[in-house]
């Protein structure tokens, strides 16, 4: 049986992460890193480059071991999951990648089909039918036979969406989702987020350096530097943060607004 | 030439602190290198047997490789084996004439072919064509994310995309190299009937004579050691890339000098196990 932690905050936790170490070679990148994600909620993990920000969002699904600490998915730390283990983890899990890592050899329709194929027995009309749905939520509509090299970035990040909703999980994970895109994609990505969180109930935790999508979206925030959250909560209380890197990051953006 | 005393200026080159230091230090590394890639061939072939023993099975993946390594180099083969059976027919007919004994250039063509050329050429061919696209396309999904995408739908990465690429090579490659016998053959044939008149009856019989079902058996059983080994490396480099385009290339570069060094390499120890 796995050790698991009672928790402790009245909402059920779906996500815990626990005195988390990670070092690659002599560089720690992760020293130590204690965070709490409540069943629903939406966390952003906001920080610059270099943070860990990615090393640790890696963790929450099982793509990297640490050295120490534990990651408590679900009730079951997945630290010591071997690899089939991790795979039914992986189930609950639904990740949008930053550049979209959509097949580039597959169709959108395939690209979006493929974890109903791999882990579920539908048949193909009713297959069709869920894609159809999925790529409605995130705005799209004709783009079925198109290959990911013919959309554009915006695009390709919301068929990544539809590819990680499409087996309707509990959790999922959202990477640099606004990076390299214009304000307005920027903002249709917010409230597709915000979308798919209302109409499906998920957990969403979404790793950004972008402050404006950072405070649109989220439930709580917390603040990656150097290896540690230096500060978490909900978005306003973060606003008020007297710690001095919090502070000097959000100075970027709420000084100039 | 030693240069004179004008051109004698400024503090003289600054030699290494330990010329011996260095070179042990850069025959270590090479060293190092070597068997770590040993160590991590030999983990992904452990893997990629204990995958495609269990399901789920990726037939559709299999297909699509088998097609890929095997039908789409039936041309590059066929063309490979008929110039390589002329020219070895042409160089052993001009040897043998110096003795009477142009009877032997059939089954000289016949042996060569079967045992040593056909495995080795058709390997280095399929590992031009077919391994630097393997290692190449690994590569790209690595770099790209696509390979973690699979992960986290709990797709094994190593099952969907490295067996199915493994079982083509150790597949097509010794049947690749029954094209390269069969066309090998009709190239010898050609040039020493038909170019240096040589008796077609003469080149049938004698070649019937020497050349047993154990030779062609022999290159069959290398050329399934080189397709195994050349899409173990193509995969093997091409997954564990890193660094964007430039590692992508450079693993690339990696993955065709270790296959073909090791093609020629095996090559010796097959033939010396099978002796």
């Amino acid at each position: 049986m796995a050790p698991t932690q009672p928790a402790s905050a009245p909402e059920p936790t779906i996500i815990e992460i626990i005195e988390l170490h990670k070092s690659f070679g002599e560089s720690e990148v992760l020293k130590g890193i204690n965070l709490k994600v409540p069943a629903g909620s939406t966390l952003v993990i906001l920080g610059g480059s270099g943070s860990g920000k990615t090393v640790l969002m890696k963790h929450m699904i099982g793509l990297l071991k640490p050295n120490s600490g534990q990651v408590i998915v679900d009730g079951e730390d997945i630290v010591p999951f071997g690899a089939d283990s991790l795979e039914q983890v992986r189930r609950k899990f639904g990740m949008v990648f930053q550049a979209a890592a959509l097949f580039d050899s597959m169709t959108v329709y395939q690209n979006v089909s493929f974890p109903l194929r791999e882990h579920s027995k539908m048949p193909e009309a009713e297959i069709r039918e869920v894609v159809r749905q999925k790529l409605g939520i995130v705005g799209l509509k004709d783009v079925e036979e198109k290959f990911p090299s013919d959309l554009s970035g915006g695009m390709r990040k919301r068929v990544g969406l539809a590819r990680a909703i499409v087996l309707d999980p509990k959790i999922v994970l959202y990477d640099e989702p606004t990076t390299g895109l214009d304000p307005i994609t920027t903002d249709y990505v917010d409230e597709m987020i915000l979308d798919a969180k209302k109409q499906l109930g998920v957990t969403s935790v979404v790793i950004s350096h972008d402050i404006a999508s950072a405070f649109k979206v989220a439930d709580n925030i917390a603040f990656l530097y150097q290896g540690l959250i230096v500060d978490q909560g909900a978005p306003e209380k973060l606003r008020d943060s007297q710690h001095p890197q919090v502070k000097l990051f959000l100075q970027t953006w709420f000084g100039k607004n | 030439m030693a240069s004179s005393d004008t051109t004698d200026v400024g503090p003289p080159p600054q030699k290494p602190p330990n010329p011996l230091y260095s070179a042990v230090e850069s025959f270590g590394s090479v060293f190092v290198n070597v068997v770590e890639d040993i160590g991590g061939l030999a983990q992904l072939l452990f893997q990629v047997v204990k995958l495609a023993i269990r399901p789920p099975y990726r037939v559709m993946n299999l297909f699509n490789q088998l097609d890929f390594v095997g039908v789409g180099s039936i041309f590059i083969v066929a063309l490979n084996g008929v110039f390589s059976g002329m020219v070895f027919a042409q160089q052993s007919a001009r040897a043998f004439e110096l003795f009477n004994a142009e009877s032997l250039v059939g089954p000289t063509v016949a042996l060569t072919i079967t045992r040593e050329l056909a495995p080795v050429f058709t390997a280095l061919m399929v590992t031009m064509r077919a391994g630097s696209a393997m290692c190449t396309e690994l590569g790209t999904m690595r770099v790209t994310e696509q390979i973690d995408a699979l992960e986290t739908m709990a797709v094994n990465p190593i099952q969907y995309l490295v067996v199915p690429r493994v079982l083509a090579g150790l597949i097509m490659v010794p049947l690749l190299t029954l094209v390269f016998d069969m066309t090998g053959l009709l190239g010898g044939y050609f040039v020493s009937v038909t170019v240096k008149g040589l008796s077609a009856g003469s080149f049938i019989t004698r070649t019937q004579q020497w050349l047993d079902a154990e030779d062609i058996f022999e290159g069959l059983i290398k050329g399934a050691v080189f397709g195994l080994f050349i899409a173990l490396v193509a995969c093997f480099k091409g997954y564990f890339a890193h660094g964007g385009a430039k590692g992508v290339g450079q693993a690339t570069t990696q993955a065709m000098v270790l296959s073909a060094v090791g093609i020629f390499m095996l090559d010796y120890f097959v033939g010396v196990i099978l002796h």
